[in-house]
């Protein structure tokens, strides 16, 4: 069986992918993207950021191309370079080039794994000028209006060395993500994994007392992605304990102590 | 094959060395002619641990010896050990009384009691893991303590050394887990708040009504904890159903009363009249015991901090919040309203913080502060929200201040404050926890000319440093001929066309990419601030920590550097001189001028201390390079000679452990004999010639981080 290869420039997605609205966030990106400003999400791992970046692609009916960031990428990789073809150059367009021709959304995930330099050429692209200057090819791409820039970042990474430049930050309208209320999650849980409500309420709870452990041993509690995960597990028939532990416990953390801990305390809550 | 077994006369001798007769005066023969008739791995075991022991304390290593031959049969060689090492560890903390106490409480060892004791679940091996698994459940953060028996004061839960009710250890550890949260569901349901003794004194028997409501209150919370944590609840069923006696027909009916949703102590109370009435009194081996004179110490001791605590956080919630309101002075005229409310459904614990019915996010701080509080008293009480007023509280006294070392040091001492670290012991194969009390000072800069006379004398050196680093350091460059990269590379690509049009393979290496480099090095330098260092080595070691830096910030490299001296365990002292943050500037420059010679070399906790700020800091490579003067040695101490040598070696392994590269620069011409022993995990080197350290520190350091 092949694979089916998606152009993401072209690609636009047809069913609605799920996502709960936690407070106004929707309105607000919308309005953001109207007024054509560019957006920075805050948020812990697994709280549904990329969801929600898909879920708003497919009510503006904009193509989602999204970038990873990692401390490799150049602003080559962003937007694009010259390869050798049969003895003659040929130009390439990076990801954000072909999402600002296309007027789609582009998506920069975890944006601070990316070299400071590299961000720098968003910049033009961040503010009103919206031109993605190409200096190899002596160019600037104007954005349409439909294009959008956004960008996501974990501000609970304390690391020194993985923090957004004011000069970066201060050109996006922030919006911030956390895990959603117990009861929001519990719904998101049931209705992402199939399973029932009481066992997504277990779930939730589980998740809530990881997240008591963040700092004093833990670097982050369960994120609702890892319940999803678990929830899955359960719905196939994994028994309730040892779906935690692989999709959970393992997850988050190695230490052995802290491993057992958090056994224990999905073995009490199941 | 077995050894054969040592005869008296052998273990005699033996035991008068390491018990020191020819000064004590024990009578060795008769512990001698004991041990004769045991096996070989026997006579070992105990041996062994007599040797361990005197090297602590003689007489607790006699008391052993005279016990432990008697015990071996009935005791597991697991617990005997574990009752070695307590018993010093005991002695360690409170000294020889004590200790001898602790070696007594062995002869009351009763086999029936303990014959479970096998598969006990020891204090050591689970608190780990239940300090976490309580962490994990809502509410106060509650600390987890060895103690005498279980209990708790509502700030900690404390649990006996051993717990082993059963044959297996798996189900102990369930029995230590569900005790944890019976004694957790106290504080979580409110079981502390009441004034125990002030209740209890309204019965003529005081104690018969003090368990009678402990007894209700397990019940309770038994029901609680069925809906909270229904598979804990089924552990606990199984296990109660294996050691304890079903529940008096009277009692059910309580337990069926006390199952209903949502109960309060209130509910137990009102049941308290009856149940005192009972004859009998139904207990649990999991509910541990009720002292309620440490709840009402530690109650007292809490809830005016943390109405002081509190009422200074929100007055910072609201300043901020004003300052962030753009008519500041509009809201003034009336007092803002504070609101909070509490939400405790569903095992979870949140608060809903309203200012003049606008709802605010409460930080993390004050989150768990209205915890604490609520789980006190049930809600929260309206003088909790009053936001303190300017100058009402003394800051320095509701929170906890970090103490001026100094002033500590005053007096008789105190750890008050202090990090503690543990410290190898080579006799007893044992670390000695929490020994050395280490506290970090600032060395007091001098601001003089040695800055500028080092650099001076150096002159030539500075100049060939300069020379050598900048050719270290990486810096960004292009790579020609690359398979990949950003862009073409003009003159491969006009080669390989050429090639091409000959008739020859074209290469595929025709782009150039940007190499970037990153020297990702941390390192740390520790420096002997000992006496011994006085005179020549101090100038050599400060002239050599100028030229150093010199180079380091050539490099670009992160640094830290701390001196270490000591006068016993009591008083470890770590001096900085520049933290991994601190740019080098006029003051740090000043701290080297100002290093003078302290006291001992007590190197241990300096290396533990040092490893732990090391892995703090993120880089690729760390490195810990001590520069010492000689052996490790402190004021009329064990630390002398052989143990010394050990824990630092421990220390150097420990460290090796986490991944820190430690190295070590030594200026002692004795030193061959032991350093490769005591550096052992750790590379090292030994410069003849104090004069040479300047020159040779920053080539040293040259060689290992390239």
């Amino acid at each position: 069986m092949n694979a089916r290869t998606l152009d993401p420039a072209h690609h636009l997605i047809e069913k609605e992918p799920y996502y709960e609205a936690v407070g106004d966030e929707i309105q607000l990106f919308e309005a953001a993207w109207r007024q054509q400003i560019p957006v920075l999400l805050k948020g812990p791992t697994g709280c549904g950021k990329t969801r929600f970046m898909e879920h708003m692609a497919w009510r503006l009916k904009r193509p989602l191309i999204t970038v990873s960031c990692h401390d490799d990428l150049t602003a080559s990789d962003l937007v694009g370079r010259y390869l050798v073809k049969a003895g003659e150059t040929v130009w390439v367009d990076g990801p954000l080039t072909r999402a600002v021709r296309a007027g789609g959304i582009c998506y920069l995930d975890e944006v601070v794994e990316a070299r400071k330099d590299t961000m720098v050429v968003i910049h033009p692209l961040a503010d009103d000028r919206r031109t993605l200057p190409m200096e190899k090819l002596g160019l600037e791409v104007e954005a349409p209006p439909e294009f959008c820039l956004a960008i996501s970042y974990n501000p609970g990474y304390q690391s020194v060395l993985k923090d957004l430049k004011q000069s970066t930050r201060q050109r996006f309208v922030a919006l911030e993500f956390d895990y959603p209320s117990a009861e929001l999650e519990r719904r998101i849980v049931a209705t992402e994994s199939g399973v029932s409500e009481a066992v997504a309420d277990s779930l939730v709870r589980f998740a809530q007392m990881t997240r008591n452990l963040k700092g004093s041993g833990l670097e982050e509690g369960a994120s609702t992605r890892l319940l999803v995960h678990a929830g899955k597990l359960i719905a196939d028939g994994v028994s309730p304990v040892t779906a935690c532990k692989s999709a959970v416990a393992q997850a988050v953390t190695d230490d052995a102590d802290m491993l057992k801990a958090i056994q224990e305390l999905s073995s009490s809550i199941f | 094959m077995a050894q054969p077994p040592l005869t008296a006369s052998e273990i005699e001798a033996s035991l008068h060395v390491w018990l020191e007769t020819e000064f004590t005066y024990f009578k060795v023969e008769q512990l001698a002619a004991e041990l004769e008739p045991l096996t070989r791995d026997e006579q070992d075991f105990i041996l062994g641990w007599i040797r361990r022991i005197a090297s602590t304390h003689i007489t607790l290593a006699w008391q052993f010896g005279r016990r432990a031959p008697a015990l071996l049969p009935r005791m597991e060689r697991r617990l005997l050990e574990a009752w070695a090492v307590h018993t010093c560890d005991v002695f360690d903390r409170t000294g020889l009384q004590n200790a001898l106490r602790v070696m007594e409480q062995v002869d009351t060892f009763d086999e029936v009691q303990h014959r479970h004791d096998a598969a006990g679940a020891l204090f050591d091996d689970i608190a780990p893991v239940l300090g976490n698994f309580v962490c994990g459940l809502s509410g106060r953060r509650l600390r987890i303590e060895e103690g005498d028996a279980a209990w708790t004061d509502g700030e900690r839960i404390v649990l006996p050394p051993l717990i082993a009710a059963l044959p297996n250890l798996d189900d102990n550890f369930q029995l230590a887990k569900i005790t944890v949260a019976l004694l957790w569901a106290q504080t979580r349901f409110g079981t502390l708040r009441i004034d125990h003794a002030a209740i209890a004194a309204r019965y003529t028997d005081p104690e018969r009504a003090l368990t009678r409501l402990y007894a209700l209150e397990t019940l309770r919370l038994t029901a609680r904890i069925a809906r909270e944590l229904p598979g804990l609840h089924r552990q606990m069923q199984r296990l109660r159903a294996l050691l304890d006696p079903p529940l008096p027909p009277d009692w059910q009916r309580f337990e069926a009363v006390l199952a209903a949703g949502q109960t309060t102590i209130d509910d137990s109370l009102a049941l308290l009249d009856a149940a005192y009435d009972e004859a009998e009194c139904p207990q649990w081996r999991d509910q541990g015991c009720l002292r309620p004179d440490a709840i009402a110490a530690a109650r007292a001791a809490r809830l005016d901090k943390e109405k002081a605590r509190l009422r200074i956080k929100l007055a910072e919630l609201l300043e901020e919040h004003r300052g962030a309101q753009p008519n500041p002075q509009a809201t003034a005229e009336t007092p803002p309203e504070l609101d909070v409310t509490p939400r405790d459904e569903n095992g979870l614990l949140d608060f809903d913080i309203t200012l003049d019915d606008a709802p605010i996010a409460p930080p993390e701080g004050v989150k768990q502060l209205l915890t604490s509080v609520y789980l006190d008293f049930g809600e929260i009480p309206p003088e909790y929200l009053v936001p303190a007023g300017d100058g009402e509280y003394d800051p320095h006294r509701v929170f906890d201040q970090p103490e001026d070392p100094d002033a500590v040091w005053q007096g008789t001492y105190h750890e008050k404050g202090a990090v503690l670290y543990p410290e190898w012991d080579h006799g007893r194969q044992h670390y000695r926890k929490n020994w050395c009390v280490m506290r970090e000072k600032t060395v007091t800069p001098v601001h003089d000319s040695f800055y500028r006379d080092t650099l001076d004398k150096y002159a030539g050196v500075v100049k060939h440093l300069r020379r050598k680093f900048e050719a270290l350091r990486d810096e960004n460059r292009l790579d020609k001929r690359q398979t990949q990269g950003d862009e073409v590379d003009l003159d491969a690509l006009i080669e390989a066309l050429a090639d091409a049009k000959d008739g020859r393979e074209m290469s595929d290496r025709l782009f150039v990419r940007l190499h970037r480099a990153e020297r990702n090095i941390a390192v740390a330098f520790l420096v002997d601030m000992s006496g011994s260092t006085k005179g020549w080595i101090n100038e050599a070691e400060r002239e050599a920590l100028i030229l150093l830096c010199e180079a380091l910030e050539l490099l670009g490299d992160r640094y830290a550097i701390y001196g270490f001296s000591g006068t016993t365990r009591k008083r470890c002292e770590l001096f900085r001189i520049k933290t991994f943050d601190e740019p080098y500037g006029d003051e740090v420059k000043a701290r080297i001028a100002g290093i003078r010679p302290q006291e001992y070399t007590r190197m241990g906790f300096a290396l533990r201390h040092m490893t732990k700020l090391l892995n703090q800091v993120e880089a690729k490579t760390r490195v810990l390079i001590t520069l010492s003067d000689g052996r490790p040695d402190d004021y009329f101490d064990v630390y002398r000679g052989q143990y010394g040598i050990e824990d630092t070696r421990m220390a150097l392994l420990e460290a090796a452990r986490t991944g820190i590269h430690p190295f070590c620069i030594t200026l002692d011409r004795d030193a061959r004999d032991y350093l490769p022993h005591m550096y052992g995990a750790a590379r090292y080197v030994i410069l003849d010639d104090v004069r040479q350290l300047p020159v040779k520190v920053t080539d040293i350091y040259r060689r290992i981080t390239t």
